[in-house]
């Protein structure tokens, strides 16, 4: 697994999204207002075009979630899982937090 | 084989009659002639007085094309019937033509009754029945100047607001010892007359006439106790007599007292002859009220198609109105007539508030009621008539009927009497339908959509049948928008992490962000991208432009009223061409430009903004385009500037936040190119000034604009539009277009007029205020991102390649520009593509 530096943690919002290139994956990364970090994949599986970062973040019941800003399906930021949709889901990667404050998402 | 109805009267009940014949009539058996006396085709007298609010002939007419079209139907207007041989089957009329009928049907209405006292017929008397007579009264109206109404009914109190409306000083004249005789009773009589005179109306009751005086026309009326009142203009209201002429050309019975006698068929003597409506006497007894008219209509109109047996099953005299602002209703035996009655009593003199309730000897069956100053109670106890009380009497009677439930109500009673629809049918629409809302139930059942008094019952009865009506925004926040709004501007909460931590749950969602959003920004909170702000943004007010289906953006620079110089057109061509946009001229008079990806909107953004643009917020639930036409500088019909005003309106309303996206259009002369009345507000440009109109629009489901007011100066305009738009935005519910909220405003236009034009509410200057607000803290938000390195940064492609263009972004080429290509990237996993693989 090799780590791939995306930005510092500044640029990155709490309940805020970037997209990131990573090798040649668009990924969305995410902050939660609790700040922990998620990054799922930027490809919004209803429609193809590489949105999810844009999306709004939140919460369903509970579970950290973000809607896409096409047609508004929400996915699980844990698992990608689509919440409105079983048949669609996000591709998930590891994100984490350097102790010099950058954030880090690996190809698994 | 082809019969002829002729029916003589082309006035409401006539216009039913023609309607419900050919709406049933599959084979063409009847060929309809009508003959009208009036110039113009059946119209909503009903209605007559709004004529003098603006609303134009046309407005009030009752038929469409389709009537002139249909080849089985003849209208001669303007033409009257002086002969009936019945023998022969044929009428004659004026001009001397005579047709010959199989079938006859009078529908001749009722005259205004003129009672005999001197000087009735110097000039300035009229009488309150047709549109000419309407336009009569205006011509003579004299602002200041005294009028007198001689009636103190129905009619003659909508002949007083008439005059009230002209700016005249209104008496009314009323020989009973109080308004309304025939549908309160005392203690109602009282407190009507009371809200009457605080409306700054001079009542005069238990008062004869004795004379009307002056020389050439009106000067003064004298009353028999000795009064004198000037008047320089009267308006006869004292009731209609049946117009029953015919009777004797014809050879035909009269009831007792006036009207062509006819049995419950609405048949004459005569097989082939009908009356119906207020010229007819059934069994002997006339009625004054479209209702039971347009009922014998349908059940003459059964028996000519042989389709039922046509009865008429007898009128409900139930009347709810709003007279001069005030609600009155009467039900069922309101005089408490029937042997051995019982009456209870709640009068709030304190509140203006008069409520009776009559019931039978043991206190147990409701017969009737009047209510007076608030009819709220009006939908849960017509229905109850002749029905064993659900509560106890006093509890019926508090404000608003808060003590029934509409459990209370037998499924067959009537809740909809204007189009008989009763609560079993509404309930069996909810569930059989699933339907969710009142919207809903209108559109199946027909319920609430003529008078619109059923409409709480509607919704009470959505909730016996277990449908949540719940307001709560989303599984965050419990309270509606309107709710939210009210607790941000009272609280001066400005954040959402403030809101949902005081008021809410969980950390929310894509339904209450951008409507806490949208409250922040119309309040005036700041740049909608500012901290935490940002990130409740919806996508397109995240990025100041309108997303679209291949991720990437359209810019639409601001155009006010679509007027634009030379140069910054040229402007708009070369952004484009440097960028390699698609540009397409909207609906509203702009120029959109596609496929721009977001790490290019900043640049263009600056080309734009220093050629003296700005945004034109078509990506917000904002104000959107005010549409013009090109107004009285250019066109040869032209009767006002509607381009200086659409400019105006649009840099007034510039970057105003709301729950929809908002439209408006102001058309210089009653042509209308600027298509106004089907816009969120439209204006319309007459000679006596600016008519306005509101709630058109409606999206999926198309809605012509209201009329709110008429002969309105630039001022009073834009202060009737600052309320409007305010409230709009204060009130209305998540993503509800005007004219849905327009339509769930309980009293609907009425309501809205109160508020808006009346200040019923007393917050006019209120929302005023909040406008001007608006008004001075806007500035364009596309300049405030250039001018903010922070918010800048967030304009990339990717965060770690900022300028590396989006792979999922492809274009192809048509009619000579680009268009959204095929998907370039394979598509993510599906689940399901996971397992086969």
């Amino acid at each position: 697994m090799t780590w791939q530096p995306i930005c510092a943690l500044e640029m990155l919002p709490p309940e805020y999204g970037v997209p990131a290139l990573v090798q040649d994956r668009p990924v969305a990364v995410f902050r939660t207002h609790d700040d922990e970090l998620y990054a799922v994949g930027n490809v919004d599986p209803f429609c193809g075009a590489g949105v999810i970062s844009r999306g709004i973040v939140g919460d369903r019941g509970g579970e950290p979630t973000v809607a896409s800003p096409m047609l508004k399906q929400v996915f699980s930021l844990r698992t990608g899982q689509c919440l409105d949709d079983p048949s669609a889901r996000l591709p998930v990667y590891p994100v984490r937090r350097r102790p010099d404050g950058v954030v880090e998402v690996a190809l698994p | 084989m082809t019969r002829t109805l002729i029916v003589i009267g082309h006035g409401m009940v006539g216009h039913r009659l023609v309607e419900a014949v050919r709406q049933r009539d599959a084979t063409d058996a009847w060929r309809v002639v009508v003959f009208g006396e009036e110039p113009r085709p059946a119209y909503d007298r009903v209605a007559l007085s709004s004529y003098l609010d603006g609303k134009s002939a046309e407005d009030l007419s009752l038929t469409g094309q389709d009537v002139w079209d249909d080849p089985m139907v003849e209208l001669r207007l303007g033409t009257a019937v002086t002969g009936v041989d019945r023998a022969a089957r044929t009428v004659s009329t004026a001009d001397g033509s005579v047709v010959g009928y199989d079938a006859l049907v009078l529908a001749t209405g009722s005259r205004p009754f003129v009672p005999p006292v001197p000087g009735r017929d110097l000039d300035g008397c009229f009488v309150y029945r047709t549109i000419e007579d309407l336009d009569a009264i205006r011509a003579a109206a004299t602002e200041g100047a005294p009028g007198v109404v001689i009636g103190g009914g129905l009619l003659g109190l909508e002949a007083a607001g008439a005059l009230r409306r002209l700016g005249m000083r209104t008496h009314v004249v009323e020989m009973a010892p109080r308004l309304m005789p025939l549908q309160v009773d005392e203690g109602g009589g009282q407190v009507l007359g009371r809200l009457v005179t605080d409306l700054g109306l001079t009542v005069h009751c238990g008062a004869a006439i004795e004379s009307i005086d002056g020389d050439d026309r009106v000067r003064s009326i004298a009353l028999a106790d000795g009064t004198v009142l000037d008047a320089e203009l009267v308006v006869f209201s004292a009731g209609v007599r049946p117009r029953d002429e015919l009777a004797e050309v014809a050879g035909l019975e009269r009831g007792e007292r006036g009207g062509f006698l006819v049995d419950e068929f609405c048949r004459t003597s005569d097989e082939r002859v009908w009356a119906v409506g207020e010229c007819a006497a059934v069994q002997g007894r006339c009625y004054g009220l479209v209702a039971p008219g347009y009922s014998m209509a349908e059940g003459v109109a059964e028996q000519l198609l042989e389709l039922g047996d046509g009865t008429f099953p007898g009128a409900d005299l139930s009347t709810k109105l709003k007279l001069l602002g005030v609600d009155v209703a009467s039900f069922g035996d309101a005089h408490g007539q029937t042997p051995g009655a019982l009456e209870v009593v709640y009068a709030n003199n304190a509140a203006g508030t008069y409520a009776k309730l009559v019931l039978s000897d043991d206190a147990r069956v409701l017969l009737g009621g009047v209510l007076v100053g608030d009819a709220g109670a009006y939908s849960v106890l017509r229905p109850l008539v002749g029905r064993e009380l659900p509560a106890p009497p006093e509890q019926l009677l508090l404000p608003a009927g808060s003590g029934v439930d509409a459990g209370a109500l037998p499924a067959d009673a009537t809740v909809c009497s204007c189009n008989n629809v009763t609560k079993q049918d509404i309930t069996t629409a909810i569930t059989e339908q699933q339907l969710t809302d009142v919207p809903g139930v209108k559109a199946c059942t027909r319920a609430g959509t003529s008078c619109g008094s059923c409409v709480p019952m509607l919704k009470t009865l959505l909730g016996e049948c277990g449908v949540v009506t719940s307001t709560a925004l989303c599984e965050h926040f419990p309270q509606s928008r309107s709710e939210l709004f009210e607790i941000v501007r009272a609280t001066g909460t400005r954040s959402f992490s403030e809101l949902i931590g005081k008021h809410g749950t969980g950390r929310g969602c894509d339904i209450c962000k951008p409507v806490v959003a949208s409250i922040l920004a119309s309040l005036g909170h700041g740049h909608v991208l500012d901290g935490e702000q940002a990130g409740l943004q919806d996508t397109n007010d995240r990025f100041l432009a309108n997303l679209q289906r291949n991720g990437t953006y359209s810019v639409v620079p601001r155009v006010p009223g679509g007027e634009i110089t030379p140069d910054k057109l040229i402007v708009l061509g070369e952004v484009a061409k440097e960028f390699g946009l698609y540009t397409k001229i909207t609906g509203g008079q702009r120029i959109d430009l596609f496929g721009a990806r977001v790490e290019q909107l900043p640049r263009i953004w600056r080309r734009l903004v220093d050629a003296g643009f700005e945004s034109g917020h078509a990506y917000g639930k904002a104000l959107r385009t005010v549409k013009s036409c090109v107004g009285n500088d250019w066109c040869r019909y032209g009767v006002q500037d509607s381009v200086s005003m659409a400019i105006r309106l649009e840099l007034r309303y510039r970057g105003l936040r709301a729950p929809h996206k908002v439209k408006a259009g102001v058309s210089g002369c009653a042509r209308e190119c600027a298509e106004a009345r089907g816009k969120d507000f439209g204006v319309i440009a007459t000679e006596k000034g600016w008519n306005l109109y509101v709630g058109g629009n409606g999206g999926f489901t198309p809605r012509h604009a209201e009329l709110l007011a008429a002969d309105l100066d630039d001022e009073r305009l834009v202060q009737l539009i600052d309320r409007f738009l305010m409230f709009y935005v204060r009130t209305a519910d998540r993503l509800q277009r005007t004219s849905a909220w327009l339509e769930s405003l309980d009293g609907g236009l009425d309501h809205l007029r109160e508020v808006v034009v009346e200040d019923s509410l007393g917050i006019a200057a209120e929302l005023e205020e909040a406008m001007q607000r608006h008004v001075d803290s806007y500035t364009d938000e596309w300049a405030g991102v250039l001018a903010d390195p922070d918010k800048l940064a967030r304009f990339v492609s990717f965060v770690n390649a900022p300028e590396a263009p989006d792979p999922t972004i492809r274009f192809v080429e048509e009619r000579g520009q680009i268009r959204p290509g095929p998907v370039a990237l394979p598509m993510p996993a599906f689940a399901t593509q996971e397992v086969s693989s």
